[in-house]
């Protein structure tokens, strides 16, 4: 059975068809999720999509937490399901409260549209299982809002429970310890800035992304089981 | 400040002599509202009225041509079941004002422009042009400019794929923001902006009316005095991308469904240009009622509804069988819904309060476009410039530093990547997009390359040739990633029409273009004409921007790009030429090298093979800058270093047309060299070491090199900035 991944649709999400696009390609199954219907179906993970959920002229996911799929995207977490959130996805997953922290505006105050290179910093994720600890991977950034904050408390307890997934080789944004991605404590929510769905075709420049999103259908695959 | 006594018409921007036609089209008096309506619709930024008689002069025939110029946006059959559409325009003057909004609102409307003929949104460009960077007002008006496209292209989710970026004391008063939009429809979804079908309903969708972008067509056309930026601010419209993203959506699914018989953009002239435009286009009448209209500010007259310039608003002409299914797709985008306006048989265009209310305004629906003024206005060629002999340059490294300039702190804030497209992206000669179906998503395993390409300096020195050397130009840029051209598409930036100098500069330039296309076989599917750039009396440079759009057949590697390779030939393909008039190092000169349309579509041919079949490791067409300039941004971009010899500094610098330097691999020289035929082909050197050298000319480490091309643009930005 191929694995089924829901992608959510927000009125102001806009990477949505590309993250289908990129796991069909990668051998999934992906449908688009409407955020106002609060279910999540029947699928065995759910990416929350790059863009501009609901415009995010107040703070980037203030708004999306509200939206009637975020409660089922909370229970479907809850039960152990695989949730990624990319770019705007990661905003929207700290302000449900699925991730600590918070992404706040990037050092420099300007919107940056870049590729960088990413250190995998731990295979114990739903987004990192197939990739290798110290690999350096090529992936593009596009936030203007990027620069991920966090108490000292919290920054100690993802250090010590080795749940900063990706850092950033050089930051390009201000983000504490270099963090371009972290996990929940249970390791099946993943939030990050970088888009691995825009790394996954040689002809685009980079099919790095690959094994980042091959770990996430793996992770699905085992969750249909 | 205008006289308390004035005429209306006048204080509207219309000539007694343009009253007396409304009267005479009306048969009697207009009152205030309509005297607003036609004062809009009549403006020079709607009506063309200056330029039009010129533009009939471009080829707009082609086999691939769906839709030529006139509607929404020029349609190209690019196969496969898809057609594309594409537009490019200004918003100049606003984004003198308040270069924030003014360039935000650049990229809404042109974004309109696309899905209004049912296309899916999917690239944008931004050739700008600033005045030079150590004002630090030219400094506010760049960051305001590049933060609104930004800002708004970003978040509507459309990706930003290339542009240009150019600094001249031209445009110190007025900067030039142009726009070009490329989307993709399924060729049978094409629809057209026409109301058809007494008895059928214009839905207004989107955004409530305001008083924002009152008269902004008539700003438009005109030109600003001392002081007079400001007291305009209030004609600059504010956009709001989250709209116009839900707005986009909403239309294309009413599109999909076959819920809307014609869908039309509100632009300039507001809900005045886009009734009467659908109505007159369709042969029908329209009955609008105004009291209808969903408003954000209290207390608004008629006449401001009417020709308000608010922003993210369509106009969808839909059956009333169909009314609920619209509605309840608007209800799903969040995006408002209303029924403004009737389709009547009368042919008259009429606004009422209330549809069978009171009628305040009545005319002829075709008179607001069809009858507008069409002026054959006076021509003079300037005298010509003295015979002189080009200057000479005393530090050959140091103008080839001070030509360089990596605009990627521009196109960094720009989401360039959105949609899985974007092969070869900005900085490059062209950028190149997979060619993806737009419903089904299947890779055609084709791609599109788009350019846009300008230049004042030649424009000044002879526009008609000029015209001519950027449409050349851009041939060239498509070549270099593999494209042969398809469609062209113009935005003319000109100074004031009423000046005769300026015509004679238009109406050569138009002429210029319209050799260049017919020599190489380009339809020009859509133009925009911006007049009126001056500021306290001086006109800008003659500033035609074109936007050229092409195909590669076979998108199977990423394109050379500009870039070296270690112990690679350098070589020179096309004639080679030391003369430097119009260049960076001419700007005064007395007229341009010569130009050989022919000789130009050879050398693209052949560069285009070569990329087609993998023979380049590097190429790079000599336009601005020069061979100097080429040189500059080879070594910079790979870090490599190069050693060539040249005939003289003149060839150093010349900008003549038709030549192109491409770097090849040892192996690959011979065959490369075979393959250029009749094509003129020079060993200049080769790649390798740690410096730049022009042997007796130019010797600079690479480092130098790349900082000049890497530092210059931040280091000035940094300076920060002041309005």
């Amino acid at each position: 059975m191929t694995a089924r991944v829901g992608v959510i649709l927000f009125p102001g999400s806009n990477c949505e068809q590309d993250a289908v696009e990129a796991i069909r390609a990668l051998g999934g199954d992906a449908e688009v999720l409407w955020h106002g219907d609060a279910t999540v179906g029947d699928v065995d993970a759910v990416v929350v999509p790059g863009g501009f959920a609901h415009g995010d002229y107040l703070r980037p996911g203030a708004i999306a937490r509200f939206s009637p799929v975020m409660g089922a995207v909370a229970d479907f977490a809850g039960s152990g399901g695989p949730v990624v959130g990319i770019c705007n996805g990661f905003q929207v997953l700290t302000e449900a409260g699925l991730l600590p922290g918070a992404l706040q505006k990037n050092r420099g105050l300007k919107f940056l549209c870049t590729t960088v290179d990413l250190r995998v910093e731990t295979s114990r994720s739903v987004l990192t299982s197939g990739a290798e600890v110290g690999a350096v991977l090529r992936v593009p950034i596009n936030h203007f809002e990027g620069n991920y904050t966090c108490s000292s408390e919290t920054l100690a307890q993802l250090r010590g429970d080795d749940r900063i997934v990706l850092r950033y080789v050089e930051n390009p944004n201000g983000s504490i310890d270099d963090i371009a991605g972290i996990c929940n404590e249970g390791r099946n929510v993943v939030g990050l800035m970088p888009h691995p769905e825009r790394a996954c075709d040689v002809l685009l420049g980079s099919e790095d992304g690959k094994p980042l999103l091959r770990s996430l259908l793996t992770a699905a695959a085992n969750a249909k089981v | 400040m205008k006289g308390m006594a004035e005429p209306l018409h006048r204080a509207l921007g219309l000539t007694d002599d343009e009253a007396g036609d409304i009267e005479r089209i009306l048969g009697r008096e207009p009152n205030h509202l309509e005297l607003a309506m036609f004062s809009v619709m009549w403006s020079e930024h709607c009506s063309y009225k200056s330029s039009r008689r010129h533009l009939k002069r471009l080829p707009t025939e082609g086999d691939a041509v769906l839709v030529g110029p006139g509607e929404g946006a020029g349609v190209l059959d690019v196969g496969d079941g898809i057609a594309a559409a594409i537009r490019i325009e200004s918003h100049n003057h606003p984004s003198a004002i308040e270069p924030y909004q003014g360039a935000a609102t650049g990229a809404g409307g042109i974004l309109r422009d696309i899905f209004s003929v049912g296309a899916r949104p999917i690239a944008l460009m931004d050739p700008l042009r600033v005045g030079p960077l150590d004002e630090p007002r030219n400094r506010w008006l760049l960051d305001g400019i590049v933060s609104g496209v930004s800002g708004y292209g970003n978040s509507v989710g459309v990706p930003t794929i290339g542009g240009e970026l150019v600094f001249d004391e031209t445009y110190a008063e007025n900067p030039l923001v142009n726009v070009l939009c490329l989307g993709l429809l399924p060729t049978d979804r094409l629809v057209l902006a026409r109301a058809s079908g007494e008895g059928n309903l214009a839905v207004l969708l989107g955004s409530s009316t305001g008083r924002d972008g009152i008269g902004g067509a008539s700003m438009a056309s005109e030109g600003f005095g001392d002081g007079e930026e400001h007291a305009k601010r209030p004609a600059v419209q504010v956009g709001d991308p989250f709209e116009e993203k839900r707005l986009i959506e909403a239309c294309l699914m009413l599109l999909d469904a076959g819920l809307a018989v014609g869908v039309q953009d509100l632009g300039a002239a507001g809900i005045t240009g886009a009734t009467s435009e659908t109505a007159g286009k369709g042969g029908v009448g329209m009955d609008v009622d105004v009291s209808a209209v969903p408003r954000r500010a209290p207390g608004m007259d008629p006449w401001e509804v009417m020709i308000s310039e608010s922003q993210e608003r369509m106009l969808a002409i839909v059956t009333p069988a169909d009314l609920d299914q619209v509605l309840a797709v608007c209800a799903r985008w969040e995006v408002e819904g209303t029924v403004i306006g009737r389709v009547t048989g009368t042919g008259r265009l009429r606004v009422v309060d209330g549809f069978g209310g009171e009628v305040l305004a009545d005319m002829p629906a075709s008179a607001l476009s069809d009858d507008a003024p069409d002026y054959d206005r006076p021509l003079r060629a300037p005298a010509p410039r003295p015979a002189a002999d080009p200057p000479a340059i005393a530090d050959a490294g140091e103008t080839l530093l001070g030509s360089l300039l990596d605009t990627s702190w521009v196109s960094s804030q720009y989401d360039s990547q959105l949609f899985l497209n974007t092969v070869e992206g900005p900085g490059g000669d062209a950028a190149v997009l997979r060619l993806k179906h737009p419903t089904t998503g299947v890779d055609t395993g084709r791609g599109l390359a788009v350019t846009t390409d300008g230049n004042h300096r030649w424009c000044a020195v002879a526009p008609r040739r000029g015209t001519a050397m950027v449409v050349a130009e851009s041939v060239l840029n498509l070549a270099c990633v593999g494209a042969r051209p398809l469609a062209l598409v113009n935005c003319l930036n000109f100074g004031n029409p009423e000046h005769p100098e300026v015509m004679w500069q238009l109406s050569e330039s138009i002429d210029g273009m319209a050799d260049a296309c017919r020599a190489f076989g380009i339809p020009v599917v859509g133009g925009n004409v911006s007049l009126y750039n001056e500021s306290r009396g001086k006109d800008i440079d003659p500033t035609p921007v074109v936007g050229l759009l092409g195909v590669v057949d076979r998108l199977d590697r990423r394109p050379p790009g500009v870039g070296l390779v270690d112990q690679g030939r350098l070589l020179l393909l096309g004639e080679r030429s030391s003369h430097v008039g119009g260049a960076r190092v001419w700007k005064d000169a007395p007229e341009l090298p010569p130009f050989d349309p022919a000789a130009v579509t050879a050398v693209a041919d052949v560069v285009r093979g070569l990329v087609a079949d993998g023979l380049l490791a590097g190429a790079h067409d000599i336009a601005d800058g020069g061979l100097a300039g080429s040189f500059g941004e080879l070594v910079a971009r790979s870090g490599l270093g190069l050693e060539v010899g040249l005939t003289d500094t003149g060839e150093l610098f010349s900008e003549a047309a038709g030549r192109v330097v491409v770097c090849v691999a040892p192996e690959h020289v011979e065959e490369v060299v075979r393959r250029a035929g009749e094509v003129p082909i020079v060993d200049i050197g080769g790649v390798g070491g740690d410096r730049l050298v022009v042997a007796g000319m130019v010797d600079l480490s690479v480092p130098a090199v790349v900082s000049a091309f890497r530092d210059t643009l931040p280091a000035a930005m940094s300076a920060g900035a002041t309005h």
